[in-house]
């Protein structure tokens, strides 16, 4: 029983940089930008976070550092493929790649590094209920901010008419530019947006989830959060159940591993990601649903004055 | 104030000079980086871009490194150009790379006494059919599951090297080994041959340089190669031409699963000499960056390979001789492909001063406006 | 006292002087049309008054003070509203959020949902707030339009080219609403191509040409001949129309039904029709109503109709790739030029290869000798003005491209040849260019199917007429015994035997959508 009990709390805790960042990733692809530097910014945001942390010792700085300085990769994203037009798939890779690298080097000195001792969180009272208390009331902050960040972003895009407008520019950007709406600034927030929910996911991995630093630590998160979006099928409470799933799967591996399960490490290490292949072919079996749902500018250029 | 005007035609003077113009930018920005890390500029600019060149030993180790990079760059070109986005060169390269591991070592163990001559067919048949096996998942889940291909190919990444570990772990771990994980060495004729005695540098070399010949042939002077290019263009252009987006998405994602399988079986067979987790130098993602500083034409993919080749030995000389860390030249390779990204505006639009002084009235229809 | 005063317009493209000191007067209560062939400088013109472009030189004078419309808000908050030839509709969204975007912020979304039921009812524009707009047809969503234009109580509203998507009926009812908002003081700017309504419905017109205004004339007092000689410099150019020998029968459709592919189209139903070599059959009907889905299935991109629906001189190409088709001999000319007719980034001797293959090896070599040889002599026999074989297919004007797909097509000396919206975006000249290659063409025995929206163009040049109407198509009627208005009703689907679906033809708007979007960028 009490296993069990700490295999849901290791979910959420595992699923939590997933919902981050798959929410980020939301509200760019809500505005029609597929941001492919997910992996980059994430990878930006845990390298820094993890500096921060280590010379400040304040998770709070350490996750907002995250956030800014993805937020700054952004920002060139955004510029790039916003005003300037340039493709934005390989806008994206450039962001993955060149996150890569600059993670890597910046890392380099805090490779082995350790930050101060983990911190045990439980809510009084409820994290004392049996079972219940053990599985989901004895998390880190971030994990229930991140549920409350959903509701807020459900909230925002479907009962305010700032939510609106921005589903408006991700359905028809040629539209709404028509109608006087400023498309490239409203873009433009959505990608700052986005990258520094991807920045504080990656800074909670380096920082709260498994507080070290190891080059390429992100380990295709951001890649699994794109497709966590078209599992999703653009709504942010579905991002949240995809990604405790997907940490249900992660865990899961770590789980059989330990049993001792006569299968070699590596193949159970697989499993998130032929789950994240499985889980593409299930969504995408049904191209006209699919489009139904998907925001119709995805992807695509934005020329103001045809 | 700058303003952006777009060109009445693209101009073909930036079609050339951008890339060159992103390499002076990315060269500006490793200037500053080497002085704000304490390093003299001047000495570590030459030990990235002179130092690869110096003598007959580095140019053949631009080459070898070249080698894996044109072979990658070339299917890369190839698929971006049919709008196939297939990012997982990375994967196929490593499972070429298994595949003529796996026969190198048959043929070890076997004690067949090959020739580095009789060899070299072999180990791209077996490259070539590994990478194109593992090319064809992505192929086959796109063709009937419309699942992207993106995402897919990079998850078979991941498996890929898992797969790879696995092996050098378990089944193909070197008995003699110390424990590494490493196969065991080649034998001498499960190799491919050298160019010049001495030199690291091997005839698959000479294979590249003629793929990229051949892959220039298929795209300018091939139906099948316009059709392709025709569908990553204009789909519904294809669509109407009558042009399968099934056909072009199969030959686009095999071939360049083959040839990036190749790289990886040249590489294993080649300077490694045996299997190990550290097969790839990253060289299927590095091969993205040549493809778009390439233009995705197979000419720009052979210099982008040699200069991008230059980044990743002027990191490593850089670590030994002015202490900087190799993930440096990972740095250059990003920036590089944002200044490319940001130079190649320049192509469809041109920079112009436009004058922003208030226009007389204006705050007579502000005040109108205000009214809103 | 005026409301609207252009004086000394002018506004320079980097290619083209797009208004050259344009000067334009317009009075409360007055219905001022704007005349002018593609590409005479009206939508500029438009999108200067409307805010969305700047002018280079010239003033704008509104009820008599000069203003500067600096971006659309401006513009609304003075009381201008704009109708748009292509509309800026959000699909996924209801008409009532639609209307909602396009307003400033003073309502909420209840409060305007309440006016709009008011508004419509109002001016006989019947409009259900709450049905998203994918579900809405192409006139319903033009409703929308206006509905959404009337809730900002403008003072002046601009419609460009507002019947190109309505049915001769639908056009009278819209005339209707039009008068009843100039005599409640509203002034009216009219774009429009299209003579006999500027001369039915309008108070005064100015015309353009080239950027200069031509003359501002009251069209009561003019005829269709003086109009057109304003508008394009001299007399519309005479077609010379022989009667039609029609011989075997080229293509024949019978009970092709077709599912719909994405959820914004249209089901085709168990179509019939024939066209034999030596005619033109005409399809007419208002866009969105299965046109697309007929052309793909006819063309072969499209390769789901039943075995034996469709047959080529007796053989069945039901499931024949477009290659197929070409070597049966049927050719095809799409309504989107860029993107589908040509590709925009090749030259035009590459674009050659789309559809003619002659110059292609059995190998696959391509002889590039021969492509651009094609390309020139297209380019000289039907008067393309290109800078040469190898300028790419963007940079030509829409008129120009057009003639040389067309060329293209009708060098291929095909036995049928389908064409589909052949001359819209057209100027005028090179319009009554492709009418007469096409009639040329049929004189010399090949078999001619013309879809188009345009039903003046229709009426000259076809010899039989079908309507196609919510994916069905009506018998086929002798152009000598049609007339507009029996047309106009077969359009709402009327025709004798049929029985229109209830709501008008729905759900297949984004498809005449994805069209405009298309012309546009040609």
């Amino acid at each position: 029983m009490n296993e069990t009990a700490l295999l849901i709390a290791a979910m959420l805790a595992s699923g939590t940089p997933l919902a981050i960042a798959g929410l980020g990733l939301l509200i760019n692809e809500k505005v029609g930008v597929l941001n492919l530097g997910a992996e980059g910014m994430l990878l930006v945001g845990a390298v820094t976070g993890f500096a921060v942390s280590f010379h400040t010792g304040s998770t709070v700085l350490a996750l907002g550092a995250g956030a800014c300085a993805a937020a700054v990769l952004a920002a060139i994203f955004g510029w790039l493929v916003i005003w300037i037009n340039a493709n934005q798939y390989a806008t994206g890779l450039a962001v993955s790649l060149f996150g890569g690298g600059f993670s890597a080097f910046v890392g380099v000195p805090y490779v082995g590094q350790k930050l101060g001792a983990p911190v045990t969180h439980a809510i009084p009272l409820l994290g004392d209920i049996p079972f219940i208390g053990p599985a989901l009331f004895r998390q880190h902050p971030v994990v229930y901010l991140t549920v409350i960040a959903v509701a807020v972003v459900a909230w925002f895009f479907y009962r305010t008419r700032a939510g609106l407008v921005l589903r408006a520019v991700g359905e028809s950007p040629e539209s709404a530019h028509a109608l006087g709406y400023k498309v490239r600034l409203l873009r433009l927030a959505a990608v700052l947006a986005g990258g520094a929910l991807c920045g504080v996911a990656g800074a909670y991995l380096s920082t709260i989830y498994t507080p070290l630093w190891v080059e390429g630590m992100v380990a295709g998160r951001g890649w699994i959060a794109l497709a966590l979006t078209v599992f999703a099928t653009w709504r942010p409470a579905r991002i949240l159940l995809g990604a405790y799933l997907f940490g249900g799967v992660t865990m899961l591996q770590l789980h059989l591993q330990g049993l001792g399960v006569e299968v070699p490490s590596q193949f159970l290490s697989m499993l998130p990601y032929v789950a994240t292949v499985v889980v593409l072919v299930l969504i995408s079996r049904n191209p006209i649903w699919l489009r139904a749902n998907m925001p119709a500018s995805l992807g695509k250029p934005f020329f103001p004055g045809g | 104030m700058l303003r952006l005007e777009a060109r009445p035609a693209p101009s073909r003077l930036f079609a050339w000079a951008s890339p060159v113009l992103s390499l002076l930018i990315t060269i500006a920005v490793a200037t500053v980086l080497f002085i704000a890390l304490g390093k003299d500029p001047v000495r570590s600019l030459t030990v990235f871009l002179i130092e690869p060149f110096n003598g007959l030993r580095s140019i053949t180790e631009l080459g070898l490194k070249a080698t894996p990079l044109i072979l990658c760059s070339l299917g890369l070109a190839l698929c971006f150009r049919s709008n196939v986005w297939n990012i997982g060169a990375e994967g196929q390269y490593l499972a070429g790379a298994m595949v003529a591991g796996g026969l190198a070592l048959w043929v070890t163990e076997a004690n067949l006494g090959l020739n580095r001559w009789v060899f070299l067919p072999l180990a791209i048949i077996a490259g070539a059919l590994g990478g194109a096996a593992w090319a064809s998942i992505v192929a086959l889940l796109r063709d009937r599951f419309n699942a992207n291909e993106i995402l897919v190919s990079l998850m078979l990444v991941y498996v890929a090297n898992l797969l790879l570990n696995w092996l050098v772990f378990g089944p193909w771990k070197d008995p003699k080994g110390f424990n590494f994980p490493q196969s065991v060495s080649f034998a001498d004729g499960a190799a491919i041959p050298r160019i010049i005695t001495g030199m690291r540098l091997h005839w698959g070399f000479v294979v590249a340089l003629l793929a990229a010949l051949g892959m220039w042939l298929f795209m300018s002077r091939f139906y099948l190669g316009f059709a392709l290019q025709v569908g990553g263009l204009a789909p519904a252009a294809a669509r109407y031409a009558g042009f399968s987006s099934r056909s072009a998405l199969w030959t686009s994602l095999l071939t360049s699963g083959a040839l990036a399988g190749v790289a990886g079986a040249f590489e294993v067979a080649g300077p490694m000499g045996q299997l190990t987790p550290y097969v790839s130098n990253n060289y299927g993602f590095t091969a993205i960056i040549v493809a778009f500083v390439g233009r995705l034409h197979p000419l720009g993919c052979v210099l982008g390979s040699v200069l991008l080749s230059m980044f990743l030995i002027g990191g490593e000389l850089a670590q030994s001789r002015v202490g900087l860390p190799s993930a440096l030249s990972g740095v250059f390779q990003g920036v590089l492909l944002f200044s490319l990204l940001a130079c190649d505006t320049l192509i469809n639009y041109r920079l112009r001063w436009l004058p922003a002084a208030p226009r007389p009235g204006a705050k007579a229809a502000q005040a109108a406006g205000a009214t809103a | 006292m005026l409301r609207l005063e252009l004086a000394g317009i002018s506004k320079q493209y980097p290619a083209v002087r797009a208004n050259d000191r344009v000067s334009l007067c317009v009075k409360p209560g007055q219905i001022h049309a704007v005349l002018g062939e593609n590409g005479a400088g009206k939508s500029t013109l438009m999108k200067i008054i409307y805010g969305a472009v700047r002018p280079d030189e010239g003033s704008i004078y509104w009820n008599g003070r000069e203003v500067q419309i600096a971006n659309p808000q401006v513009a609304r908050g003075l009381g201008i509203a704009m109708v748009f030839q292509h509309f800026s509709l959000f699909d996924t969204l209801t008409a009532a959020e639609n209307v909602w975007l396009g307003l400033d912020k003073s309502m909420t979304l209840a409060e305007v949902t309440a006016r709009i039921r008011v508004v419509s009812g109002e001016y006989g524009l019947p409009l259900d707030p709450l049905r998203p707009v994918h579900t809405l047809s192409v006139g319903e969503r033009q409703r929308v339009e206006i509905v959404r234009a009337l809730l900002t109580k403008p003072q002046l509203l601009i419609l460009d080219e507002p019947t190109s998507v309505l049915t001769p009926q639908a056009v009278e009812k819209l005339f209707v609403t039009l008068r009843q908002l100039a005599a409640e003081g509203c002034a009216i700017l009219y774009i429009s191509h299209k003579l006999d309504e500027i001369r039915a419905l309008c108070h005064h017109c100015t015309v353009l040409r080239g950027g200069k205004v031509t003359g501002e004339v009251d069209p009561a007092l003019e005829t269709n001949t003086s109009l057109s000689k304003l508008m394009i410099g001299s007399e519309p150019p005479e077609l010379a129309h022989r009667p039609a020998q029609p011989g075997a029968v080229a293509l024949a459709v019978r009970g092709l039904s077709l599912a719909k592919l994405n959820p914004f189209g249209m089901t085709l139903a168990d179509l019939a029709l024939d066209v034999r070599a030596g005619e033109i059959v005409g399809v007419a009907g208002v866009s969105g109503n299965g046109q697309q889905e007929l052309m793909a299935a006819l063309s072969g991109e499209d390769t789901r109709a039943a075995p034996g629906s469709i047959t080529l001189f007796g053989q069945d190409i039901a499931a024949a790739s477009p290659r197929k088709r070409r070597h049966g001999g049927l050719h095809f000319v799409p309504e989107e030029r860029l993107g589908r007719g040509a590709v925009p980034t090749m030259s035009l001797a590459m674009n050659t290869l789309l559809t003619r293959t002659g110059a292609v090896s059995r190998s696959g070599w391509i002889n590039t000798t021969a492509v651009r040889r094609l390309a020139e002599d297209l380019i000289k026999r039907y008067n393309v003005k290109a800078g040469g074989p190898g300028a790419l297919a963007k940079s030509l004007s829409g008129g120009n491209l057009q003639k040389f797909i067309v060329g293209r097509e009708i060098d291929a000396k095909p036995k049928l040849l389908i064409v589909s919206q052949p001359t819209w975006g057209v100027d005028v000249g090179a319009a009554a260019q492709i009418r007469g290659a096409l009639l040329k063409l049929r004189d010399e025995g090949c078999a001619l199917l013309v879809v188009s929206e345009e039903l003046d163009e229709l009426f000259e040049i076809s010899d039989r007429l079908l309507v196609i109407a919510q994916g069905r198509l009506s018998p086929s009627v002798p152009v000598a015994q049609a007339t507009v208005a029996m047309i106009g009703e077969w359009m709402s689907g009327l025709w004798p035997g049929n029985r229109p679906q209830p709501g008008a033809s729905a759900g297949s708007a984004a498809v005449g959508q994805n069209t405009e979007v298309h012309h546009a960028a040609a």
